[in-house]
């Protein structure tokens, strides 16, 4: 009976987003799926069974090759990123979360949260090169932009590992504070940025000495400190902002790189857990896992712009131009 | 009688309402700081209770205070829809109401012109407020604040239309307090200014359905819509409707042959 029709609604949103045509592929952990999705038209296109509790999500450096770890399957499953046929199964050894591919060369870096260890994978060969021991659940994981370094977290020994890519050795460990769950190179590949989940803060380490130099603490005015659990976190490629998902205080805080202070709070979906940029860094994406959608953030006037329904528990995203 | 004529009445009556309004600093600034204090106190309090639901017109997640203010934009409307009602009490009681009426123009155009000026007062005031809450940074896409003003037209008519009709019904200025207990808060806390609709279906039915039916939930809804650059058919029909029906009401309860008035001695 009380059809809304929605006239200018509809013109309002497409002028709102310029941003290139590009496709956002989602996983969904208890769906078994990614969802496919279009954020200029800002609607969920189709949703793709990949296998049991799909989570870490990646897209090759050419963008040709979709990366989706499948957790309980205990396998990397690799897509063709325009059909999402399935090509090839990667040997990624138990419980792979989260992984990191390198920028240059075809090495593929995996947490295996249950074992205490990063695997190294030879894309093209899919045989496992090496495994490197680490601390106790290790989870976010990332490769310098130059190369030079593979850093994991690992979220019960609150330590950062700092691995050399050319011998595949760990050679330093950072303490941190309690339960780092992600963490992100600068561009320049001169500092970690790691966020600590328990302390509901955000700690910026130097690639040279391997110490923390810089620290945030999270507050969010109406929401209680234990709810500010901070997770995935991108810093743009001019290292002007980062961003910081704040899991279920359901906010992504936007920060000032230069001074490390909170420019804005953006208000997502319920439990923000991982978010990617757009090809073109206009727009940030965000995936939701308890109120199962995703935020499309307007990067230039710091608005989110939609939530669109993808499906259960979405948690990681890769963006495809 | 000339075009002419029924113009210069209606922009009278217009001017006198718009003049009284300016002049009164006091009408104006307390008419502002109502809606503001329900934004920012009590919506700062109410943050984190709302819960989390994406409905129309809204495409992402929003804030309280994002969610309340076309309602406060309604309750603007609603609490100057009384005032003209209590105006026009006053207007009886002093005699310049008799003056009015006597002119030699339809007693129906002077009402409506009475009802036209209520309204005008009510967008300038609802736009001052709109301004100040953008600069709390609640936003609605530019596009919304044109398109507002057609529907702070009609929900403010029909507003003024029930004050004026609870106004052919009261006798006397101290009966006012009576329409604030029984119309104005009934009609503000039973409507969707404050909670949306699915709010209140989880916690009564009743609730849900006497919301529903609320012709205030409807005005606030098409405010909301209106806002958002969209538009809600259903609170437009609902609103156009019961403007028809309030103002047709109160012109014959204005009428001095069949109305209250000729019961009450008074026109």
């Amino acid at each position: 009976m009380k059809k809304c029709f929605r006239v200018v609604g509809l013109g309002a949103f497409l002028w709102a987003f310029n941003g290139e045509a590009e496709t956002v592929f989602v996983s969904l952990e208890k769906d078994n799926a990614i969802a496919v999705v279009d954020p200029v038209a800002g609607k969920l296109l189709k949703t793709v069974a990949v296998g049991r509790r799909p989570r870490g999500i990646a897209l090759s450096t050419d963008a040709k090759f979709l990366y989706v770890a499948v957790s309980d399957d205990n396998i990397i499953k690799k897509f063709n990123a325009d059909t999402l046929t399935e090509l090839a199964d990667l040997p990624s050894g138990n419980d792979p979360e989260t992984f990191a591919l390198s920028p240059v060369d075809k090495r593929m870096y995996v947490s295996n949260e249950d074992d205490s260890q990063i695997s190294v994978i030879d894309v093209d060969k899919k045989t496992v090169l090496t495994r490197i021991p680490v601390g106790v659940e290790p989870e976010g994981i990332a490769v310098s932009p130059d190369n030079q370094w593979v850093v994991s977290a690992s979220e019960t020994t609150n330590m950062v590992h700092w691995i050399e890519t050319k011998n595949y050795t760990r050679v330093a460990n950072t303490l941190v504070d309690p339960r780092p769950r992600a963490l992100t190179f600068t561009a320049d590949s001169k500092q970690v940025w790691v966020t600590s989940e328990m302390a509901g803060k955000l700690m910026v380490l130097d690639a040279k000495t391997k110490q923390i130099i810089k620290e945030l603490v999270f507050e969010v005015e109406g929401v209680t400190a234990e709810k500010i659990q901070p997770v995935g976190l991108l810093v743009d490629k001019h290292m002007q902002r980062a961003y910081v998902a704040l899991g279920p205080a359901n906010r992504i805080a936007v920060i000032n790189v230069a001074n490390l202070t909170v420019e804005k709070m953006l208000l997502v979906g319920a439990r923000v857990w991982n978010i990617a940029f757009s090809a073109d860094q206009k727009y940030l994406y965000s995936a939701n896992g308890l109120s199962n959608d995703m935020s499309i953030i307007d990067l230039e006037q710091l608005k989110v712009i939609r939530s669109i329904g993808v499906g259960t528990n979405p948690w990681g995203l890769a963006v495809k131009p | 009688m000339s075009l002419t004529h029924y113009m210069r009445a209606m922009l009278g009556i217009i001017g006198r309402e718009l003049w009284r309004f300016i002049t009164q600093r006091e009408r104006f600034i307390s008419a502002l700081v109502r809606p503001l204090v329900w934004l920012f106190v009590f919506a700062a309090g109410f943050r984190a209770a709302l819960g989390l639901a994406i409905a129309p017109p809204y495409d992402t997640y929003i804030l309280y205070e994002v969610y309340i203010t076309p309602g406060l934009c309604g309750m603007i409307q609603l609490f100057n829809g009384m005032q003209s009602s209590l105006s026009m009490v006053y207007d009886r009681e002093m005699g310049s109401m008799r003056l009015l009426m006597v002119a030699p123009l339809p007693r129906w155009f002077l009402l409506l012109s009475k009802l036209l000026a209520g309204t005008g007062v009510s967008i300038l005031q609802v736009y001052v407020f709109l301004l100040i809450a953008y600069m709390y940074e609640i936003e609605a896409p530019w596009q919304g604040y044109f398109l507002l003003l057609p529907a702070l037209m009609l929900t403010g008519l029909m507003l003024g239309a029930l004050g004026l009709l609870l106004s052919s019904f009261i006798k006397q200025l101290e009966n006012f307090a009576g329409v604030m207990n029984f119309v104005i808060f009934p009609m503000f806390f039973m409507s969707t200014a404050l909670y949306p609709l699915w709010k209140l279906k989880e916690s009564s039915k009743i609730l849900y359905a006497l919301a529903s039916y609320n012709p205030f939930s409807q005005a606030v809804e098409l405010i909301r819509f209106a806002l958002y650059g969209q538009l809600n058919h259903y609170a437009l029909a609902y609103t156009l409707v019961t403007f028809i029906l309030f103002s047709s009401i109160a012109i014959v309860g204005y009428s001095p042959s069949k109305g209250m008035m000729a019961r009450k001695g008074i026109g």
